[in-house]
């Protein structure tokens, strides 16, 4: 860490965001656990629910990661009209609210679905999606985007010198650059993606086909609402807690430290590329399983665009809003915790990863419930929570940037005598313009998808655009709820596309 | 970066800052989520009530009816409802017990199936489980019919959702000792297993399984509501179990009068009048003119199932072990 040399901006912005993250993770665990009348302990169930949760999260993550691979490097080495629409576009799945992404997937994998009227078609026997390879791929589905998005930051951080080094040595860039820049992202994507699955509630229950497919965070949903049990609630987020350190310190003993320099920012070119088809082919079978299901998304929503009530449109409003909160303070925290630097971002980058949702939510609600009304804080919490949960993927993004500029400017900096404001402003956020972007969109669009704490906040008046999608279903109008996932796939993927490219204008890729 | 962070903080305590007047009494009604929803009874039992009582009626929506129950635990005696309205009688007991609840000391003459005489929870609407299917695949008679048919169905997750825990009780009270060995039969019909009622109704409708969970009454909404004569509910002969929706007075509250007359509402013409093409069950006080045309088209069970509230609690953990031990083969 170049940060020991470095004390240019002051630390308190960053221990401020430190601060409000723990109390939001740890703090409301604590809120929950206060409240808790302990008694019973866990349950053969709840452990067998542990022995799930895990194995799908392992299994999920590693062919998320594996398949990111080939895919992202596809990417990175190949330009073609339509590129940058391509990435955007890939990462749509990663922001749906779960259920819109379910019955997306149905609708291509399902019994009526796209993939077996194709079997049928051809004399094959169907194929079912429920059981165990279903959780596993819709967890693909849901966060192949993601490890193709990190993967491929990764390739994109490669100065464009080393790959002109290597060509000039005529040596193997699998080898010399590839191989160590895998070894320093591919364990952290798998980390996050890892949490991100381990976190699971309805992906798993809806596709799991049965209680066998028990996750902790279900368990938790049981303690919390059949059994009011806040003890268990409580042991069981502890577990979740547990279950992320052993894998976070894994993570991090395996990952390799990154080394490879500053550059010019200059566009790569690169000299080692044979067989395009074999990248296209990678390329288009990502596409395929990725952008088919989210058709069908659109394809089910279009005749219910006309049915939908015009509160739909408040819902949005109240949705954009709470998005771009949420997008502000997400970043704002991220840049903060990444110039302070040192364990903190590491710890925080992936905390809010293994908290419950619902003993977030929980704990929230009872910590608010001792001063105010929970609705007349609705959308506010929700905009912190959201923020809170969207911040390790920002950090992600933000704070090796944020390092490296440091590292490679840090010296120059001093010497010019920089500091403080006129630092971030003159020298690191031009050059963390990409991912800046990137981490805004993606926490604006995740905020955007998300169902989790309004549900235990919102009155009447504070309704989100998921939160109307469900009510719509929950009266039946499926096809005008149908509707509103498309209205709620196309602003998230807007606010997103606008963020991410509000980040790379004048950049050249 | 202190201001980027403050300012939007601002204004969203200005934008959801709701804006009831002082002077009004304010009536709080805490229900599930898709009674307030705009095709939910919500907004017409909202104008009904305020002609008549000079009041605010607001609504706050829980999630489902045992997230109510839950939210309601959550918030203890500090509660700010009047009104709990949207337990079922498999939730009954563990609200009473919560002792948060005053009694109704109404005495109505329901048009239930079945004898009422509980004296904190008052029933606005009640309906039949059923399993509903499409007009013209071959309908099982019975559960156990089911069970040994190779037909196709979702159900919800009794942990999750109240529907699932209907159903949990209707095959433990048609099968008693019995039940488990009916649950490892229906094992390879049941398709999946959902979180909620939405997700699973949604992949019926999309085709994904012949029959779902829901309630006799469910045809009549595609019926009415979309002149769709489709879908059917599967009788079976074993008995259907009901759901009987209730509501009961917080005993905490500071509305006492109000809330005593929302009730005496509840059971009035105004509100069970909605209760048929809003919440598409069948009112607890059936209105002077009947029903909606097309209720006469739905299955009537011979027989109705119910545990009491008290036996439902007594019953419900062994249930779910048997319900989990016989799906997770």
């Amino acid at each position: 860490m170049a940060r020991s040399t470095f004390p240019i901006t002051p630390r308190w912005p960053g221990t401020v965001a430190a601060v409000l993250v723990l109390i939001l993770t740890i703090g409301t665990l604590g809120a929950v656990a206060y409240r808790a009348e302990w008694g019973s302990g866990l349950s053969a169930a709840d452990w067998a629910a542990i022995r799930f949760t895990v194995s799908q999260a392992l299994v999920s993550a590693v062919i998320s990661v594996v398949l990111a691979i080939p895919v992202a490097r596809a990417l990175a080495r190949r330009q073609f009209p339509g590129r940058q629409m391509l990435i955007t576009l890939l990462g749509a799945p990663f922001l749906l609210p779960v259920i819109v992404a379910v019955l997306g997937l149905l609708a291509v994998f399902g019994r009526e679905g796209v993939l077996n009227r194709l079997l049928e078609g051809l004399g094959l026997s169907p194929i079912s999606i429920f059981g165990f390879h279903g959780v596993v791929l819709a967890h693909v589905f849901f966060n192949l985007p993601l490890a193709i998005r990190l993967i491929l930051q990764g390739w994109l951080s490669i100065p464009a010198e080393r790959f002109r080094l290597v060509a000039t040595l005529d040596a193997s860039v699998a080898r010399l650059l590839e191989w160590p820049m895998l070894r320093a992202v591919v364990p952290s994507a798998f980390l996050v993606i890892f949490l991100i699955c381990l976190t699971s509630f309805a992906v798993a229950l809806t596709l799991g086909g049965g209680p066998r497919a028990t996750t902790v965070e279900l368990a938790i949903y049981q303690a919390l609402r059949f059994d009011f049990d806040l003890g268990r609630a409580a042991l069981l987020a502890c577990i979740q807690f547990a279950i992320c350190v052993i894998a976070a310190v894994l993570a991090w003993r395996v990952a390799a430290v990154d080394a490879m320099g500053a550059g010019l920012d200059r566009v790569v070119q690169r000299w080692d590329l044979s067989r395009p088809w074999l990248d296209f082919a990678m390329i288009l079978a990502g596409a395929l399983f990725l952008l088919v299901p989210l058709g069908m998304v659109v394809l089910r929503g279009l005749p219910g665009l006309t049915q939908m009530p015009e509160t739909i449109w408040y819902a949005a409003l109240r949705s954009v809003f709470v998005a771009g909160g949420s997008a502000v303070l997400c970043v704002t925290m991220a840049v903060a915790l990444a110039l302070r630097g040192g364990v903190f971002v590491a710890v925080i980058g992936v905390l809010p990863l293994a908290a419950s949702g619902l003993v977030v939510g929980t704990g929230a609600f009872l910590i608010v419930f001792s001063f105010i009304r929970p609705s007349d804080v609705a959308l506010v919490v929700t905009m912190l929570v959201n923020a809170t949960l969207a911040l390790p993927f920002a950090l992600r993004a933000i704070a090796p940037a944020v390092e490296r500029v440091a590292a490679d400017y840090g010296r120059l900096g001093r010497s010019l005598g920089m500091a403080g404001w006129g630092w971030i402003r003159l020298i690191v956020l031009p050059r963390i313009r990409r991912p800046l972007g990137f981490a805004a969109g993606l926490a604006a669009a995740l905020s955007m998808g998300d169902l989790g704490v309004i549900t235990l906040f919102a009155g009447q008046a504070e309704e989100t655009l998921p939160l109307a999608m469900y009510r719509l279903m929950g009266a039946y109008r499926m096809e005008a709820a149908a509707g509103a996932a498309l209205v709620l796939l196309a602003m998230s993927l807007l606010l997103f596309w606008i963020c991410d490219r509000g980040g790379r204008v004048d950049a050249d890729l | 970066m202190k201001n980027t962070t403050y300012l939007p903080a601002v204004a969203g305590l200005v934008l959801c800052a709701t804006g009831a007047s002082a002077e009004t009494p304010v009536l709080q009604v805490m229900t599930y989520d898709s009674f307030v929803s705009e095709w939910g009874p919500g907004p017409a039992v909202e104008a009904a009530f305020e002609e008549t009582c000079a009041c605010d009626l607001q609504f706050v929506g829980a999630g489902d009816g045992a997230s109510l129950l839950a939210r309601l635990q959550l918030e203890g005696p500090r509660t700010e409802a009047d009104i709990v309205l949207g337990l079922d009688t498999n939730l009954t007991a563990a609200a009473r017990e919560t002792g948060l609840f005053a009694s109704h000391g109404l005495s109505v003459d329901l048009d239930l199936p079945i004898a009422w005489d509980d004296a904190e929870f008052l029933p606005f609407d009640w309906g039949y489980f059923a399993f509903v299917g499409n007009v013209g695949d071959a309908a099982p008679a019975s559960l156990r019919a089911l069970a040994d048919s190779d037909a196709q169905i979702v159900i919800q997750d009794p942990r999750s959702s109240t529907p699932g825990l209907g159903l949990l009780m209707w095959v433990t009270a048609a099968y008693g000792d019995e039940a488990e060995a009916l649950w490892a039969d229906l094992a390879d019909n049941i398709v999946t297993v959902t979180p909620g009622w939405s997700e699973a109704y949604g992949m019926f409708l999309d085709g994904e399984a012949d029959a779902v969970l829901s309630y006799t009454t469910s045809p009549a909404y595609h019926l009415i509501a979309e002149e769709d004569d489709s879908k059917v509910a599967w009788g079976f002969d074993e008995g259907h179990y009901m759901q009987v929706e209730v509501a009961g007075k917080v005993a905490g509250t500071d509305q006492p009068e109000l809330a005593d007359q929302f009730l005496a509402f509840m059971v009035s013409e105004a509100f069970q009048g909605v209760i048929p093409t809003t919440n598409w069950m069948y009112p607890s006080v059936t209105p002077a003119d009947g029903l909606p045309d097309g209720f006469e088209t739905l299955l009537t069970p011979a027989k109705a199932l119910l545990f009491s509230p008290e036996d439902a609690a007594a019953k419900r953990d062994a249930a779910l072990d048997e319900w989990r031990a016989a799906l997770s083969q």
